[in-house]
């Protein structure tokens, strides 16, 4: 993600930018107006004449706020770290002064740092703690009547904690960036901070150049403009001045005979009693305060609204928009009403009637000896004569499978899972991950499902994002997860020998695990809890977890049930993933085919045909990779293995929309079934359900004179609701925003909004997104942009960030990319705004066939035929039809093309001079 | 539309200077109602006389012949008789801009004013930039504040503003004659000053910038370009993928007529004038070509190499100048290898217009043109010097 700051009032950037009296150095995004300097008397114990008054430099909003007349909501008491000053805050200074939401922030300049007096003390935690009441007493913020709030930074959260700690009466809130309040001694400390610690090195480091300033500098992601840079520094010109840095760094107490470590204790021990409301903001890429200390943080105040900003740094303020953040919590939680969430969980969807648990089908089968999972093994392995018998690897009955959930249970209870433990399984699809997963979920663990489609770099990421206490997997899985150092205790899904268990640092197995009795005190299941921690493609920035409760679990797998019909007993045919676990809560007898899981593709028609006749399947779920290998793979059928596939009466594409010369390939495949490509996402799956047959009539409509069904076109038809669900879409105004108004009226363009008892409970960790996604309370904001027609089939039109914001109006892109695509010597094309937004103009890329040797403007016949079949579809005007080799697209759905990458790419093109390759 | 636009009037506060002249069907002048809030109107031809000059290029044409058609007594000020001027509601005035006598003369009784008279060239002496243009410029606007004109629309050109970096979905920028490319460019941002700072309560001036105006017949840049293209000496700038406005003929004339008739909203700014369908120059020139029947180019020239190797035919055509346009120029090798194209937001709703003619049918109607007058059919082009109309921005 880019940096992004709200803009800073343009007189104070630039070589005009602000100067305090203090230092020649500008002060970019600084209002003079806020620098103060205030002299309190001292009652730290350092001070040898107690009542010493000593010099303040706070930079403070509250003269700004006056002059624009507005009242603040509270205060923020902002404290910095080492070796930064209140500079780290001015952004949140700014966004203080917004009149809807206004805020008083005073960020205070620690004695001895910034621009305070340097007391030639060398101040510990507790005299800190003791300077700040000093000042906000004088401040008299210990009596105001509005609420307190402490921001703080680095070793700022511990100095703002202790402050809080002794101020209960006006403290109301904590937001915390990238700090630690303890550290338990168990695990080193970071390597970087360790340096600065050694004796010999830190006086070196920290006093006798500016390195331990640069190195904090350094920390900053991206790396800091050469003016902000200059800011940072400007306190600490000389050596004189940055001796303090060293005795910070020294009063870090990290030994128990440190003479800070009572009080750090002290406070530490105070944060877990806070329980105001708390917002952690952290940059995960933080190579001093990393993610333990977030979870200890979180364990301290479980309460707390956590945002972890993937990639970050340790300067988090530089490298990310805060301050938007902050003030949106702020909004939220002191705006007066109830909070956003609090309205969400109001006004979202429940399913009607009782719960009913996860698990209830299987547990009513209990005694059943019918198959209830089937694993197939590998077609190969059945040749010749016996060429038409389907090669099972394993099977369990329903008996087998409850029984091996009851023994997974009491075995998980057994080496300590707990109920709200995260349980990572790192297990292919089959039995044994489908008896994981209902035996995790029967002991209240949170199952956390990573695809390894994501890549080792997006796997670990999403895996320390989730956080998972346990990890089940693989030998694979563990070796991997060794090398990347994934969190979990680890469990082994086989017994391995003594030296790979302790090489892969392996604690429990579940050979073992099954050797446990039964047990009948298993936890009571709260239905409100969570259950499944899920991912996004991560097709658009980094994978966001997505977690579901066993209410919703149970709601998603009701409207599969329901939308489709599964009768209990249906043998399904479970190839795409997040479904494949539904089988047994539906009742369905499920097989897995054969094939590598971390590859759609490779799902041949030989292994399909075989996995449906080992149990005689009518339902196929697939997705749309694997269908693309089984249609490409039809050859190799015989006559058996096509009988096979005739019986099959539903095939469900589930991933993203299949176009429909496909699909009238697959129906020729699998003449009997009635063909499904529901639309849904991450969040919610599916939201809507479409066949072949709604396509093409679909398509009839789209292109009848006169519009006989009004709004229909322009886009990918992805059909009507499915079982409880309520689709909706907010209009997008001209600046391509979309509005707060939900609507289904045909030809209305706005992004497709979602309620649903099978909707996402949250983002996991993403308390910013979740925001977003639930700005409109009960709803959740597909991202997506789409409208509705006159027969109340749903159009997707493409995605909320890629529309196009022309002179004229919002533009989307799907349909003018289907017509581009049908020109003859078209491939793939994407359609992207080029220019400013708000007078952007479209601009086709394309992929050709046979592919351009290069990167450039296509050739103008085919630019003119490509504008004009556009022109005719849908009216858009393009500017211009640029080619190249091959889109750049997401490396784990290989069908996504990175839009924002080839939108820049082609912005760069159209100015002129030379095109590189996107 | 009358008061639709009311608020976005730059001067509500005036009150209109010629209640005479009013549209008809306006309350009758002289009521003393001065009182009375009154919008913004759009001027009608009906009784009203318009000088034109520049009217013998394409544009200037092209705008005499549809203000005619708008009910305006039309004059012209050239320098050579023109065929145009036998029209029976055509009058013609023999003479130069920069002559005050005959300015004075072509004056007499006018109305309104179209300004279009222009050294348009790629390269020439700065004197003679000047001459034309910015002394031009400020004897028309001089004498007719003493002859009672009421109305003036100075053609212009985008490239006032264009500093050489690219131009991406902007309106129009002050004219910068310090920063401009070019002789003819900066030249042109001097009297584009010029003339607005002449806009007043009496004068009303508007200035339109129609960009890389082109049509049948224009041997200033069709012509050019595929006569270049025939002989081999039209290479393409980099990948030609720089993307550029343009204006067809008929929505340029248009545009300037519609500034005329909604002066009151127009005066005091520059107008950036479009098709609003920015293309690239390589689709440009193609389509250039194949229109005029001859084989687009194919051969590519870096930018780069391109604008030095622009400066040097410069210099070397200032000292020993050919017969034709030097075969590229710094200015004209920046115009092709940068983007340039603008925002028309503010341009369509002061004008109250929008482009009739696509660049697709404008395109149409070029072939259909060619197709019926081949290229090599009548006389070679004239050199583009001396006193023309068209304006080439």
């Amino acid at each position: 993600m880019a940096r992004r700051r709200p803009s800073t009032t343009p007189q104070h950037e630039g070589p005009d930018a602000a100067r305090l009296p203090m230092t020649e150095v500008p002060l970019p995004g600084v209002d003079p107006a806020w620098s103060r300097t205030v002299t309190v008397a001292s009652t730290a114990p350092v001070e040898p004449v107690p009542g010493r008054r000593r010099r303040w430099h706070l930079l403070d909003n509250a003269a700004s706020l006056e002059a624009a007349g507005l009242t603040p909501r509270g205060t923020v008491l902002a404290v910095h770290g080492n070796p930064t000053w209140s500079y780290l805050w001015r952004d949140v200074l700014a966004a203080g002064l917004d009149p809807d939401n206004p805020w008083r922030v005073v960020a205070v300049d620690q004695l001895d740092m910034g621009f305070s007096e340097r007391t030639g003390l060398f101040r510990r935690l507790d005299d800190r703690v003791r300077d700040l009441a000093d000042l906000t007493a004088a401040l008299g913020l210990d009596d105001a009547t509005t609420p307190v709030v402490t921001l703080a930074h680095d070793w700022g959260g511990l100095v703002s904690s202790g402050w809080a700690l002794e101020h209960p009466a006006v403290h109301r809130g904590v937001v915390l960036t990238n700090t630690a309040v303890h550290h338990d001694g168990s695990e080193e400390i970071p390597a970087s901070l360790r340096l600065a610690l050694a004796p010999a090195a830190h006086g070196l480091l920290t006093e006798r150049t500016t390195a331990f300033l640069d190195v904090a500098l350094a920390l900053a992601d991206p790396s800091l403009p050469p003016e902000v840079r200059a800011a940072y520094r400007a306190p600490y010109a000389t050596s004189a001045r940055r001796e303090p840095i060293r005795n910070f760094v020294a009063d870090i107490p990290v030994p128990a005979d440190h003479p800070s470590h009572a009080r750090f204790e002290q406070i530490a021990a105070g944060v877990a009693g806070l329980d105001v409301p708390a917002l952690f903001l952290w940059g995960t890429g933080d190579p001093v305060f990393q993610e333990r200390y977030l979870q200890d943080l979180v364990r301290r105040m479980p309460h707390a609204d956590v945002h972890r900003y993937e990639g970050a740094q340790h300067l988090l303020p530089e490298a990310r928009d805060i301050a938007g953040p902050v003030m949106d919590w702020l909004a939220d939680r002191f705006g007066g009403g109830p909070t956003r969430r609090e309205l969400h969980l109001q006004r979202r969807a429940t399913a009607r009637g009782a719960h009913v648990p996860f698990a209830a089908e299987l547990d009513e089968r209990r005694a059943d000896p019918g198959p209830a999972v089937v694993d197939m093994a590998p077609s190969s392995a059945a040749t010749g004569a016996r060429a038409h018998v389907a090669p099972v690897r394993a099977s369990l009955s329903w008996a087998e499978l409850a029984d091996r959930v009851d023994r997974l249970a009491a075995g998980l209870l057994g080496i300590g899972v707990r109920p709200g433990d995260r349980v990572n399984l790192m297990v292919p699809p089959g039995s044994e991950l489908t008896a994981l997963v209902y035996a995790c979920l029967r002991v209240g663990a949170v199952v956390v499902v990573a695809d390894t489609g994501l890549g080792p770099k997006g796997l670990t990421r999403a895996l320390k994002g989730a956080g998972p206490d346990w990890l089940v997997g693989i030998r694979k899985a563990l070796v991997a997860g060794r090398a990347l150092g994934w969190p979990g205790t680890r469990i082994s899904l086989e017994r391995l020998d003594p030296v790979s268990r302790r090489a892969l640092g392996v604690a429990h197995d579940v050979p073992g695990l099954l050797e446990s009795a039964p047990r009948a005190d298993l936890p009571a299941s709260d239905a409100d809890a969570d259950a499944v921690v899920l991912f996004t493609s991560g097709s658009t920035g980094p994978a966001k977890g997505v977690v579901y409760t066993h209410r919703q679990l149970s709601a998603m797998r009701d409207a599969v049930r329901g939308t489709y019909d599964l009768a209990a007993g249906t043998g399904l045919v479970a190839g795409f993933a997040p479904f494949a676990l539904l089988g047994p809560a539906m009742g369905t007898t499920s097989v897995t085919p054969d094939m590598d899981v971390t590859a759609p593709k490779t799902l041949t028609a030989r292994a399909l045909a075989d996995a449906a006749s080992a149990i005689r399947a009518t339902a196929v779920f697939l997705s749309p990779a694997a269908i693309t290998n089984v249609l490409a793979t039809q050859d190799a059928l015989d006559e058996g293995r096509r009988q096979a596939l005739a019986r099959v009466e539903l095939v469900l594409s589930a991933g993203a929309p299949l176009p429909e010369p496909l699909l009238e390939r697959l129906q020729a495949l699998v003449p009997a079934a009635t063909l499904h490509t529901p639309y849904g996402m991450t969040e919610g799956l599916p939201l809507t359900d479409v066949t072949l047959g709604t396509i093409r009539q679909a398509g009839r409509d789209s292109r009848a004179a006169g519009a006989a069904v009004a709004g229909a076109g322009n886009g990918v038809c992805v059909g009507t609701a499915v079982h409880g669900a309520e689709l909706g879409v907010t209009a997008l105004r001209a600046d391509g925003a979309p509005g707060d108004e939900v609507t289904t009226g045909p030809g209305v363009t706005g992004e497709i909004v979602a309620r649903a008892p099978h909707v996402k409970d949250r983002y996991d960790r993403l308390w910013a997104t979740e925001h977003l996604s639930t700005q409109l309370p009960g709803w959740h904001r597909t991202g997506d942009v789409g409208h509705f027609d006159a027969a109340g089939r749903l159009w997707v039109e493409g995605r909320l960030a890629h529309v196009i914001v022309s002179a004229g109006g919002v533009l989307t892109p799907v349909a003018a990319e289907h017509a581009a695509q049908a020109v003859p010597g078209v491939g793939r094309v994407a359609v992207v705004g080029v220019g400013p937004v708000g007078r952007q103009v479209p601009v086709a890329v394309a992929e050709t066939v046979p592919p351009a040797a290069r990167p450039g403007p296509a050739d103008p016949l085919l630019a003119g035929a490509v504008r004009e079949a556009v022109r005719e579809a849908t009216g858009m005007d393009l500017a211009a039809v640029l080619v190249l080799p091959e889109h750049p697209t997401d490396i784990r759905h290989n069908s996504k093309i990175d839009r924002a990458l080839l939108a820049g790419w082609a912005d760069a093109a159209l100015a002129g001079g030379r095109i590189r390759n996107p | 539309m009358n008061g639709k636009h009311r608020k976005d009037g730059p001067h509500d506060d005036r009150v209109p200077a010629y209640d005479a002249s009013v549209t008809e069907g306006a309350p009758a002048a002289g009521t003393g109602s001065h009182g009375v809030e009154r919008g913004p109107r759009e001027l009608s031809g009906q009784g009203r006389t318009v000088l034109v000059t520049g009217a013998s290029g394409m544009l200037g044409e092209h705008v005499a012949r549809l203000l005619a058609a708008r009910n305006w007594t039309v004059r012209l000020l050239q320098r050579r008789h023109a065929p145009l001027a036998d029209r029976s509601d055509v009058e013609e005035v023999l003479g130069s801009v920069t002559d005050p006598d005959a300015v004075a003369r072509a004056l007499e009784g006018v109305d309104d004013v179209v300004h279009l008279a222009a050294k348009v060239s790629f390269a020439g002496d700065w004197d003679e930039f000047v001459m034309t243009n910015v002394t031009g410029t400020r004897v028309l606007l001089e004498t007719a504040k003493r002859a009672g004109v009421e109305n003036v629309v100075f053609v212009s050109s985008p490239s006032v503003a264009h500093t050489g970096v690219s131009i991406v979905g902007e309106p129009a920028r002050p004219a910068d004659p310090v920063h401009a490319r070019g002789n003819y460019a900066r030249s042109k941002a001097a009297a584009e000053l010029l003339a607005l700072e002449a806009d007043g309560r009496r004068l009303r001036v508007t200035a339109v910038r129609p960009h890389i105006v082109w049509g049948p017949g224009d041997t200033q840049l069709v012509e050019r370009i595929a006569e270049r293209a025939a002989r081999g000496r039209m290479p393409l700038l980099d990948h030609g993928a720089a993307l550029i406005d343009t204006t067809y003929i008929d929505n340029a004339a248009e545009a300037i007529v519609r500034a005329l008739e909604r002066i009151e909203w127009a005066h005091g700014q520059a107008l950036v004038v479009t098709n609003g369908q920015p293309r690239t120059v390589g689709e440009l020139i193609s389509g250039f070509c194949r229109a005029v029947g001859v084989q687009p180019p194919t051969r590519r020239v870096p930018g780069a190499v391109a604008r030095l190797a622009g400066t040097l035919i410069e210099k070397v055509w200032a000292v020993r100048p050919g017969t034709d346009e030097p075969p590229m120029t710094a200015f004209l090798a920046e115009q092709m290898s940068t983007a340039h194209w603008f925002d028309q937001r503010t341009t369509r709703e002061v004008l109250d217009w929008t482009p009739a003619v696509t660049v697709e049918e404008g395109m149409r109607r070029l072939a259909e043109h060619y197709r019926t007058h081949p290229l090599g059919a009548h006389d070679a082009p004239v050199p583009a010097t001396g006193s023309t109309a068209a304006d080439r921005g």
